[in-house]
């Protein structure tokens, strides 16, 4: 795609980088879920240039509406707001950016050099296709997707109490990824 | 925009993301590089079932990526706030219980 | 009666049993069941020897052989009699003489504690040496010579509380047990070659030539030993003085009439297996025993002693006799000297009862108070010395009649005849100056003359039956027809031969039958034929091995066989007058000493002090022995137990430390090695965690820094 298209995009991936390079740098976490709002913000924009439109809604609603909340939420209840703190420890730097700027070499050429089979992007409103898709053949996760919900409900409810010396119980569902 | 510069931006976002794993020391900062990372794969789905095929399964999935970050955002966060209340500290230096 | 022969050995047998089993039971302690055993030995002895009288035949033989025992059918063993006239002759000896000792011993071992044991140890003896002489293999005349000699040692160590008698005995075992080991070595020597042991298998065998030259020598010197053992030879004679520590009646029995007799028979028995060279050693051996023990017995003053000496040396003229060919000589001078000897010893018991000394310088003018003993005694001596009439002239002018025609044909040895002849003097001089001091003169000892008297009759009747057979007239016509020398199987010409006839024509000579030439021969001729047995001695010229070409059965002779029988004629009469003549002389002196007192026996003897006392001191046998051999012997033992405490212990000891070494090595081994491996393990797990767990910090960064960096390696491999 070409013209003002193209222009947009580029606007949009530079506000997602440089914003998710921002995230990465800033020292205070307050500036940092900022600029991770504004990186979620151009995340919605690319989606919209890829024709996900519901798509793009969804991130705006969940992601900036309520998690980026959630984040504040929590910096606020767990951080002395007044010392900015989670300054990043200096010995460690320098390795973890040789890997990254490696592995993004390395995902970069990967993504170069494969000759991927390109067809012509064709711009449709998806909302309804995903919703009856959600349905009909995705019924099974959308279904166990809601009872995780539920779980996550509870078990961040019953974290969040007020101390009783109560073991969390709460499904801990696996963690990072 | 063609399919290579998009999956360059999601690379991009990836490697930020790791970076921010690896190097914050406050656990919701840790959080954040996470939702960043997933974002990244979000837009390798999309991208992908824009431009490879008509497929809305690639749409489908980063719904649920999203969902799944969402709940588990709610619940690391209320795990750092449990441990806020413990340790006093969100710092991820001091969960080191698991040191061998 | 000769058919009952094998019952002879078994009475006496059998009287042992009873009186050691129950003799203190019976009434006079069972003396009489000896006696009665002996005495039916005797008579059927008797009977036996006028069987064989009545056959007079030179090659009588009565051979009985059973198979004892055999190993695997390869080794066989027989067991049996022999009979001829020289056991007839041997079997009459032996029971008589242990007849009257028997008849003895009742009166003189009147009172002894053990006197049952003593009867029973006779039996059992007499057993040994009747079961000797009845043997007919070199196997059981062994084990009968073993058992005499237990005999003797129980007899000599009978009262065994005096320390003097308790070791004499031992000494007669173990000089005997010398003399025996050399026996054993002849009988190996003969069974390894010649696989059998029965007397005429052995002959048979010899004659066949399996063993021959220097072993056959040395199997005739090693069976000769047996005899110098038993006789007292030199050098064994060592034991027979001490002996004399047993009973007098003993001393009869054992030490002068039969087993010492024993090493002479042997010789007889088994002349034929001699070789010349064995020969010279036996006539050497009897030539130095008979010389020093007379030399010995001229200073002795103990009366048993004295008779001792002389036993030994009378053995000594019998050995010599039957090395120098003298077979019928040697034998017979056996047989008379056992009838004097034991009637001396006897009558020397009964005068040791009156005075209660064997020192005859106590004695004294017993004559008056001991007239039988006297006679007998005197007799007896006039038989020892050599005095015509009396049966010792008859067997010693035989043997050195025999020495001087061994010297004439073989003129290196005359030495001899002349020491015989000298020694012959010598004999009569000290046996006479033991009848001098003992009997005439005036009593030394006047308490003790006071107290002597006769013996009782169980005492001096059977002095008075030897003495009455201590005649010439009771051998001399038929005892060199029956006993006469059997042929050498060793084959080898010289010694054997030519004496048949000597002995022979000796006889005629005594009998005043005085032909020679073919004349006697022809006797023999005669005799020859009608007495077919096959034999050894057959004719013995025929039989002779000499290459003078005689012709068996021819009136005339070579000129050779006419020599031999001149020499042999010569021979005797020389020897005759020579040994009269000595004899008187020896008779002479002895009264010249002691009697008429024109000598002083003390001045002589301390002119000649070292002399003396060297004879006093019997050569110092005793003294020389105990330094070489027993001394020799402890130090062996002193050196075998220095070796087992300190080699022996020590290789055990120094086997044990190198046990205790290596459980130390191996302890330490395990200490250090083995723990220390196992510790080291540990530690190395220990070092390994504890480096690992750095991996574990804790911290999630550094997971996620390893699970991107990972990732990274995996994606840098899959796309290059």
């Amino acid at each position: 795609m070409s013209g003002p298209a193209d222009y947009i995009f580029y606007a949009a991936a530079a506000m997602t980088v440089g914003a998710a390079i921002l995230v990465a740098i800033l020292p205070n976490i307050l500036y940092a879920a900022v600029a991770l709002l504004f990186s979620f913000a151009g995340v919605a924009g690319l989606y919209v240039l890829l024709s996900a439109d519901f798509l793009a809604a969804t991130q705006i609603l969940v992601y900036v509406g309520g998690i980026i909340v959630l984040l504040l939420f929590a910096v606020f209840l767990s951080n002395r707001i007044s010392d900015g703190k989670a300054t990043n420890p200096t010995h460690f730097r320098l390795p973890a950016a040789a890997i990254c700027l490696v592995l993004f070499g390395v995902l970069s050429y990967a993504a170069v050099s494969t000759p991927y089979a390109v067809k012509k992007g064709v711009y449709l409103p998806t909302t309804a296709d995903i919703g009856e898709l959600l349905m009909t053949r995705y019924l099974l996760p959308f279904e166990v997707a809601s009872v995780l919900l539920l779980a996550a409900l509870i078990g961040a409810a019953l974290l969040s109490r007020p101390d009783r010396a109560v073991p969390g119980k709460g499904d801990m569902e696996g963690g990072k990824g | 925009m063609t399919l290579d510069k998009l999956l360059i931006v999601a690379a991009a976002l990836f490697c930020c993301g790791l970076y921010t794993v690896m190097t914050r020391r406050n656990a919701v900062a840790v959080l954040m590089g996470v939702e960043l990372i997933l974002n990244a794969t979000n837009i390798n789905f999309v991208a992908f079932s824009f431009f490879l095929s008509r497929v809305m399964g690639g749409q489908i999935f980063a719904v649920f990526v999203i969902v799944l970050a969402a709940a588990e955002a709610a619940v690391a966060l209320a795990i750092f706030l449990r441990m806020f209340s413990t340790t006093g500290t969100v710092e991820v230096d001091s969960a080191d219980q698991l040191k061998g | 009666m000769i058919r009952y022969a094998h019952i002879i050995p078994f009475l006496p047998l059998l009287s042992f049993f009873i009186n050691i089993a129950v003799g203190k039971r019976l009434p006079r302690k069972g003396d009489w069941v000896s006696l009665a055993t002996i005495a039916t030995c005797l008579a059927m002895s008797i009977g036996i020897f006028y069987e064989v009288f009545q056959a007079y035949d030179p090659n009588f033989k009565y051979h009985v052989v059973l198979p004892w025992m055999s190993v695997a059918d390869r080794a066989v063993f027989n067991t049996g009699i022999l009979i001829d006239n020289l056991t007839a002759v041997m079997l009459l000896v032996v029971t008589g003489v242990s007849t009257l000792v028997h008849l003895f011993s009742v009166g003189y071992m009147h009172g002894d504690p053990r006197y049952n044991r003593f009867f029973a140890y006779l039996s059992i003896f007499s057993f040994s040496m009747l079961g000797l002489v009845l043997a007919e293999s070199f196997f059981f005349i062994y084990i009968f010579w073993e058992l005499v000699g237990l005999s003797s040692y129980l007899l000599i160590g009978f009262w065994f509380e005096k320390k003097s008698a308790a070791d004499a005995c031992k000494k007669a075992f173990v000089v005997n047990r010398v003399g025996d080991f050399g026996f054993l070595i002849g009988i190996l020597i003969i069974y390894a070659t010649c696989g059998v042991l029965g007397y005429d298998d052995v002959f048979k065998a010899i004659g066949e030539g399996k063993l021959s030259g220097t072993l056959l020598t040395l199997a005739g010197i090693g069976v000769f030993a047996g005899a110098v053992g038993k006789s007292a030879q030199f050098p064994l004679h060592v034991w027979l003085p001490d002996a004399m520590e047993g009973p007098t009646p003993v001393s009869a029995l054992i030490h002068a009439a039969t087993m010492v007799a024993a090493g002479v028979y042997l010789v007889g028995r088994v002349y034929p297996i001699f070789t010349p060279d064995a020969f010279l050693v036996i006539a050497y051996i009897g030539l130095i025993t008979l010389f020093i023990s007379a030399t010995i017995a001229l200073t002795q003053n103990d009366i048993k002693k004295v008779l001792a000496y002389s036993t030994i040396s009378q053995l000594g003229f019998m050995i010599m006799g039957l090395g120098v060919g003298g077979f019928t000589a040697g034998l017979a001078h056996l047989t008379t000297h056992a009838a004097f000897k034991a009637c001396l010893f006897l009558g020397s018991g009964s005068v040791i009862h009156a005075v209660h000394s064997q020192d005859i310088q106590e004695m004294g003018a017993l004559r008056k108070k001991m007239p039988i003993t006297f006679v007998t005694f005197l007799i007896a001596t006039l038989a020892i010395a050599g005095v015509p009439l009396f049966s010792g002239f008859y067997s010693k002018d035989m043997i050195l009649g025999a020495a001087l025609e061994f010297g004439m044909r073989h003129p290196r040895h005359y030495v001899l005849f002349f020491g015989a002849l000298f020694t012959a003097g010598l004999t009569a001089f000290y046996m006479f100056r033991v009848v001098i001091l003992t009997f005439f003169g005036a009593p030394k000892d006047h308490h003790k003359f006071d107290h002597a008297h006769e013996s009782p009759p169980s005492m001096w009747v059977p002095l008075v039956v030897l003495a009455g057979l201590s005649f010439s007239f009771w051998y001399s016509g038929w005892f060199g027809t029956l006993i006469q020398k059997p042929k050498s199987v060793a084959n080898l010409a010289g010694i054997s031969a030519p004496a048949p006839i000597a002995t022979m024509e000796h006889a005629a000579v005594m009998t005043g039958d005085v032909s020679h030439g073919s004349a006697p021969a022809e006797t023999k001729e005669a005799q020859a034929p009608s007495h077919g047995t096959s034999a050894p001695a057959g004719t013995p010229r025929a039989a002779g091995p000499a290459a003078h070409g005689e012709t068996p059965a021819g009136a005339a002779h070579g000129a050779d066989a006419a020599h031999d029988a001149h020499i042999a004629h010569t021979a005797h009469t020389y020897a005759m007058y020579s040994s009269v003549a000595v004899g008187t002389l020896g008779i002479f002196l002895a009264f010249v000493v002691y009697s008429f007192g024109w000598v002083d026996p003390n001045r002589v003897a301390n002119a000649v002090k070292p002399l003396y006392n060297f004879l006093l001191n019997k050569w110092y046998f005793d003294e020389l022995y105990e330094k070489t051999v027993i001394d020799g012997s402890k130090a062996l033992s002193r050196f075998l137990a220095w070796f087992d405490l300190t080699v022996v212990d020590g290789l055990v000891n120094l086997v044990a430390q190198i046990g205790v070494f290596a459980s130390f090595l191996v302890g330490k081994f395990d200490d250090y090695v083995v723990d220390g491996a196992v510790n080291g393990l540990a530690s190395a797990t220990i070092g390994g965690g504890s480096i690992l767990r750095r991996l574990q910090t804790g911290k999630l960064y550094h997971y996620v820094f390893v699970l991107a960096g990972g990732a990274l390696v995996i994606f840098l491999i899959k796309a290059f």
